[in-house]
C-alpha cells in the first residue's frame, strides 16, 4: 500500500497543514537542539546563554508546535499517519534517531570524555554547557550525569506537554500525566539537586575529605536502584554530616520496598509506580509516546519477557544478596566468589547500563518505548507478580461490545494483546500491565476501563460472551 | 470425520471455525478471496489513516490456524453444487464437502445511479476496496460521499485525515435519521460540520458524470447542482454477498434463506453473518443483520450445530456501537428514531453538545426499553442485566453510576442527569453510590 505524505510531525491530525507559528515553533526547538551540538563541537558559545537558549528553546518551542497542532482539532486522539512517517513506523528517520541516541548512552557510559567531561580540570564541549546550572545548584561543576538528569529532565517535560495536548480530552491521561512530570522535575531533580547543594549526599568537608554519595530520587527504589544495598551507598546513608536527610532515605528506601510498594500494588495495581511517577516510565509515556506502538505483540515476545524480566530479578536479588552478605560480614567474597567482580561488576554492566539505558531507550524507534520496563526491570517484575495473583487492579472488558480492531493491542506499549482478551469479553489482568491507559483512551468502541475492585473472580473468562441467548450456562 | 467448509473468513466464518474446533475434531476449512487470514474489517479505516497497518488488524497470529488444524484456502467460489456437495472455484478446480457454511458477507449497494461504475467510484467493504480507495484517492481534490450512515461518516474521516475536501450527500434530512432520534442526529451533524465535513442534508444523487477516460469528474444532484470531484464513495447500505450462488439450488431472498439453526433448505448448508437472511426475523430484529456483533454471535451459535449440539440462535437484549469522528456510541435494547406510542422518552444532552443519554421506557409499567448514549461508556453488562431483571427507568437512574464505564477521573454527570429527569417528571429520584457489589452481580 503505498504511504500518505511524510510530514515533520510525528503524530499530526492534518499532515501538509504545518503553518508559520509552527514551523516558528519547531525553528525555536530546533534551535534549541542546535545549541546542543554546538557546545558538544566546542564553538565558544556563553555558556549561561547557550543553555538558557537550549532549555528555553526546547520548551517553548514544543509546546508552541504542539499547541497549533492539536488546539485546532476537536478532543479526541488521532493517531493518523502514525504507520506511515519515518521517524514512527522504522523508516530511516527512525533509524537515524535510534543510533544517535544509542551512541549517546554508549558515550554517557563508557566514554563521558568525548562529552566533555574531564574528571580533573575544567569540563568541555556538551557538559561544559550545563555548569552554569550545576554551579547554580551546588556550586560545582556539572558532571555527565548532571547533565544527564538535565536532559532527562528536559525531554520528560517538552515532550510531557506535547502530550497533555494530545489526549486533552481524557482526564486519566492528564492527571497521569502530570503526576509523571511533576515526579521527575521535583523528586527526580530539583530536590535532589537542592539538596546536593545544601551538602546532604554529595559532600567535601572542609578538610577535603569526600563524604560519599547516596542518590536522592525517593521514588528510585530497589530493585530499579540496584547499587541502593552496596556499602558506598548504605555507607553514605549513614555519614553523619548528612543527617538526619540519610536516615530517613534508608528507611524509606527500604519501606518502599518492604511496605508501600506491596500495598500500593495491592490496591491499585503497579501503575501507580510504572506509569504515574517512575522515571523511566516517565520518559516511556512523553517522549516515547510516538514509539509504543513498535512493541512485538506476538505469543513468542511474551515468552521471552517472562524469562528475561524473571531472570534480571533473580540476577538482582542474588546480586543483592551477596552485597549485603559482604557488607555485614565484612568481606568482599562469598563462596570464594569475588562480589564486585562476579556480582555487581555484571550486573552494572549488563543490566544497569547496556539494558536499562543503551537498549532501553536507544532502541525506542526500533522495538517501542518500554524495552527495559517489559524485559529488564526486577522493580516491574516484582510489582508484576503482586499484580497478576493479588491485586484489585484489572482492565474490565465491556461485555460483548469489541470488535476486534486491534488499536489496543497496537498501541499498548508493553506488547499485551489486549484485543485477545477483550474479543473474548475476558478481564485484562497481566504482570506486565503498567495501566498507562492508553488501550481504553484509542477503544473506539468503549470497552477497556482500568479500575480497581474487589480481586474475586478478577480474571474469569465468561463461558459465553453478553448479548447471546443462545446458549444457557449451568450455573 | 466429516469436512466442513466455510467460505468467508470474516467474524461470522471464523467464529464458527473456532466453536466447532473446540468442540470437534472434524475437518476444518476456510475458504477466502479475499485475504490469507481473518481481519477485523471493521478496522479498515484504521489502516487507510495510519492508525494501524494491515498485520495488526489481524486478531490471531497466523501460526493459530496450523495450530487448530484450520485449513486456510485462498480461493474464489464460482458455483455450489449441492447436489454433489462439491465447491467449484474460479481456477477450475473444486473441492467436496460434507457441511457447508456460507458466510460471505456483503457487497455495497448499487442503486442504478448513472456513471456508478465509473473510475474513482467505490464502496468500502472489503480489502480490495480499501486498496482501490488507496489508488483512488490518490493526489485528488474534493470526494464526495454518498449516504448517510455508518460507513459514510467512516469515509469522510478517512478522507480528512489525508487532508482531501469531502462533500458529504445526505438523502435524509439527518445524518442517520432513520436509525438515531433527532437530537442524536443532529449531534452528529454538528460534528461533521466541526470537522470541516461540507455537509449537505436532504440532498440526493442523481447522476455521476465521468470524463473520456471515465473517470469520475463531478456528480449532479437532484437539485440540479454540479460537484467537482475526483472521487466518489457510496456507502448507501450493503447487502448479502450472494451472487455466486444464484445458480445454485440455495434458496435465496436477498440473502441465504436460513431457519433459526442457520439452516438453509439444503439439509447440509448453513449460512451465517451478514449474507444470512432469517426466514422468521427475531423479536425487532430485521431478517438480514448485518452488525459485526451478530456475526459473531451467530457463528458462536453455528460452530455447536455442526459439532451436533444442535443450538438456535437466540440473540438476547440488542446492543451496538459506533464512533462518529470523535463521539462514541452505544445503543443498549431499542431506541427507535421516533418513540413508539406506548413508551416515553427522557433526553439529556451536556453543554458541550458532544454527550448525550436518551432513555425510552414503557410508559404504563415504567421498563426500561431502550438507551442511547453518546460521548460517555455505558456498562454493557449492568444494561444487559437491568433489561432481564425488567427494571423500571426510575431504578436505572438511580443505579446509572454502577453503569458508567468512563475511564477514571472523568466528570461524572449522573447527578445532573437525575436532576433533569426529576425536574421533567416531578420525581424525587436519588443517585445511589457506585456498588462494587451490584456490578459483580451484573456477571454473575
Amino acid at each position: 500500500m503505498s504511504q500518505a505524505d511524510p510530514s515533520l510531525s510525528i503524530s499530526n491530525p492534518h499532515p501538509d497543514k504545518t503553518d508559520a507559528i509552527q514551523k516558528a515553533g519547531l525553528a525555536l526547538a530546533g534551535l534549541g537542539l542546535l545549541t546542543f551540538f554546538l557546545a558538544w563541537g566546542n564553538v565558544p558559545i556563553p555558556k549561561a546563554l547557550g543553555l538558557a537558549v537550549a532549555l528555553g528553546g526546547i520548551i517553548i518551542g514544543t509546546t508552541i508546535y504542539s499547541w497549533r497542532l492539536y488546539k485546532n482539532e476537536p478532543e479526541g486522539i488521532k493517531n493518523n499517519g502514525v504507520m506511515f512517517k519515518s521517524l514512527t513506523s522504522r523508516g530511516v528517520i527512525g533509524w537515524t534517531v535510534g543510533v544517535i541516541l544509542t551512541a549517546f548512552y554508549v558515550l554517557l557510559y563508557w566514554f563521558p570524555e568525548y562529552l566533555g567531561y574531564k574528571e580533573s580540570g575544567a569540563n568541555e564541549g556538551f557538559v561544559a554547557l550545563f555548569d552554569p546550572l550545576s554551579q547554580f545548584f551546588k556550586g560545582k561543576p556539572a558532571s555527565q550525569w548532571f547533565m544527564y538528569g538535565t536532559l532527562y529532565t528536559l525531554a520528560i517535560l517538552s515532550l510531557g506537554i506535547k502530550f497533555l495536548l494530545k489526549y486533552r480530552g481524557n482526564s486519566y491521561q492528564i492527571k497521569r500525566t502530570l503526576v509523571v512530570i511533576a515526579a521527575q522535575l521535583f523528586l527526580a531533580y530539583l530536590i535532589p539537586e537542592i539538596l546536593a547543594g545544601l551538602n546532604y549526599n554529595d559532600a567535601t568537608n572542609a578538610q577535603g575529605e569526600y563524604l560519599g554519595y547516596y542518590d536522592t530520587d525517593i521514588k528510585n527504589t530497589w530493585p530499579l536502584d540496584y547499587d541502593y544495598f552496596y556499602d558506598w551507598h548504605l555507607d553514605a546513608m549513614q555519614e553523619e554530616a548528612y543527617q538526619p536527610v540519610g536516615i530517613l532515605y534508608l528507611i524509606i528506601g527500604i519501606a518502599m520496598f518492604l511496605v508501600f510498594t506491596p500495598i500500593l500494588t495491592y490496591y491499585l495495581g503497579k501503575r501507580w509506580y510504572c506509569s504515574w511517577v517512575c522515571g523511566c516510565g516517565g520518559l516511556a509515556e512523553t517522549a516515547g509516546d510516538p514509539f509504543r506502538h513498535l512493541s512485538s505483540k506476538k505469543l513468542s515476545a511474551w515468552k521471552l519477557e517472562r524469562w528475561l524480566i524473571h531472570s534480571v530479578m533473580i540476577f538482582v536479588f542474588v546480586m543483592t544478596a551477596a552485597t549485603i552478605y559482604g557488607y555485614f560480614w565484612n568481606t568482599g567474597e562469598v563462596f570464594g566468589l569475588n562480589i564486585y567482580n562476579n556480582f555487581q561488576k555484571p550486573y552494572g554492566f549488563l543490566i544497569g547500563a547496556t539494558f536499562s539505558g543503551v537498549i532501553g531507550v536507544g532502541f525506542y524507534p526500533m522495538l517501542g518505548s518500554r524495552v527495559w520496563c517489559r524485559f529488564g526491570c526486577p522493580m516491574a517484575g516484582y510489582m508484576g507478580i503482586i499484580q497478576r495473583f493479588k491485586s484489585k487492579f484489572r482492565i474490565t472488558t465491556n461485555g460483548g461490545q469489541c470488535i476486534s480492531c486491534g488499536n489496543c493491542s497496537t498501541y499498548c506499549e508493553q506488547g499485551i494483546d489486549v484485543r485477545w482478551y477483550a474479543q473474548r469479553g475476558q478481564n485484562i489482568v497481566r504482570a506486565s500491565c503498567v495501566g498507562c491507559g492508553i488501550c481504553s483512551a484509542v477503544c473506539p468502541r468503549g470497552v477497556l476501563k482500568l479500575e480497581n475492585g474487589p480481586d474475586e473472580n478478577r480474571t474469569e473468562a465468561p463461558a459465553i460472551i453478553v448479548g447471546n441467548e443462545s446458549i444457557e450456562v449451568a450455573k | 470425520m466429516q469436512h466442513v467448509v466455510i467460505i468467508g473468513n470474516g467474524i461470522a466464518g471464523i467464529t464458527t471455525a473456532r466453536h466447532l474446533r473446540k468442540l470437534s475434531d472434524d475437518r476444518i476449512t476456510v475458504i477466502s478471496a479475499e485475504t490469507d487470514h481473518f481481519f477485523s474489517r471493521t478496522a479498515l479505516m484504521y489502516i487507510y489513516m495510519g492508525h494501524m497497518k494491515y498485520e495488526h488488524t489481524k486478531p490471531y497470529e497466523d501460526w493459530f490456524w496450523e495450530k487448530n488444524r484450520i485449513e486456510l484456502k485462498r480461493a474464489y467460489v464460482s458455483a455450489v453444487d449441492t447436489a454433489k456437495n462439491e465447491l467449484q472455484f474460479q481456477d477450475g478446480s473444486s473441492l467436496n464437502y460434507d457441511k457447508l457454511v456460507i458466510a460471505t458477507g456483503s457487497k455495497p449497494n448499487k442503486f442504478g445511479w448513472p456513471g456508478q461504475d465509473s473510475k474513482g467510484v467505490q464502496g468500502l467493504y472489503s480489502y480490495q476496496d480499501l486498496e482501490l480507495m488507496e489508488a483512488n484517492t490518490k493526489d485528488i481534490k474534493r470526494a464526495v460521499i454518498v449516504g448517510g450512515g455508518l460507513i459514510g461518516i467512516e469515509m469522510a474521516e478517512m478522507l480528512l485525515s489525508r487532508n482531501i475536501p469531502v462533500t458529504f450527500l445526505v438523502r435524509e434530512r439527518s445524518f442517520w435519521s432513520n436509525v438515531l432520534p433527532k437530537e442524536e442526529s443532529e449531534m452528529i451533524n454538528r460534528h461533521a460540520l466541526e470537522h470541516h465535513v461540507d455537509l449537505r442534508l436532504s440532498t440526493e444523487l442523481d447522476e455521476i458524470v465521468a470524463d473520456e477516460q471515465g473517470r469520475v469528474k463531478a456528480v449532479k444532484t437532484k437539485s440540479g447542482e454540479t460537484i467537482v470531484c475526483q472521487f466518489v464513495g457510496l456507502t448507501a447500505g450493503v447487502s448479502p454477498n450472494v451472487g455466486f450462488i444464484k445458480n445454485s439450488e440455495i434458496e435465496l431472498n436477498r440473502g441465504v434463506l436460513v431457519d433459526e439453526f442457520l439452516r438453509t433448505n439444503i439439509e447440509n448448508v448453513y449460512a451465517a453473518g451478514d449474507c444470512a437472511e432469517f426466514r422468521e426475523p427475531n423479536g425487532e430484529r430485521k431478517p438480514i443483520e448485518q452488525v459485526w456483533y451478530t456475526g459473531r454471535m451467530m457463528g458462536e451459535v453455528l460452530g455447536r450445530t455442526l459439532a451436533g449440539k444442535q443450538t438456535a440462535y437466540k440473540p438476547g437484549n440488542w446492543f451496538n456501537s459506533a464512533k462518529f469522528f470523535d463521539i462514541e456510541y452505544q445503543t443498549y435494547g431499542w431506541v427507535w428514531p421516533e418513540k413508539k406510542d406506548d413508551e416515553s422518552d427522557f433526553y439529556w444532552e451536556h453543554e458541550s453538545g458532544k454527550i448525550c443519554l436518551r432513555l425510552r421506557w414503557k410508559s404504563d409499567s415504567g421498563k426500561l426499553t431502550g438507551v442511547n448514549n453518546f460521548g460517555f461508556r455505558l456498562r454493557h453488562h449492568a444494561l444487559d442485566k437491568w433489561f432481564k431483571e425488567e427494571r423500571s427507568v426510575e431504578y436505572v437512574l438511580e443505579h446509572l453510576r454502577d453503569a458508567n464505564f468512563n475511564p477514571e477521573f472523568y466528570k461524572q454527570h449522573e447527578q445532573e442527569i437525575i436532576h433533569q429527569f426529576n425536574s421533567e417528571n416531578g420525581t424525587q429520584l436519588k443517585l445511589k453510590k457506585k456498588s462494587w457489589q451490584r456490578i459483580l452481580d451484573f456477571v454473575s
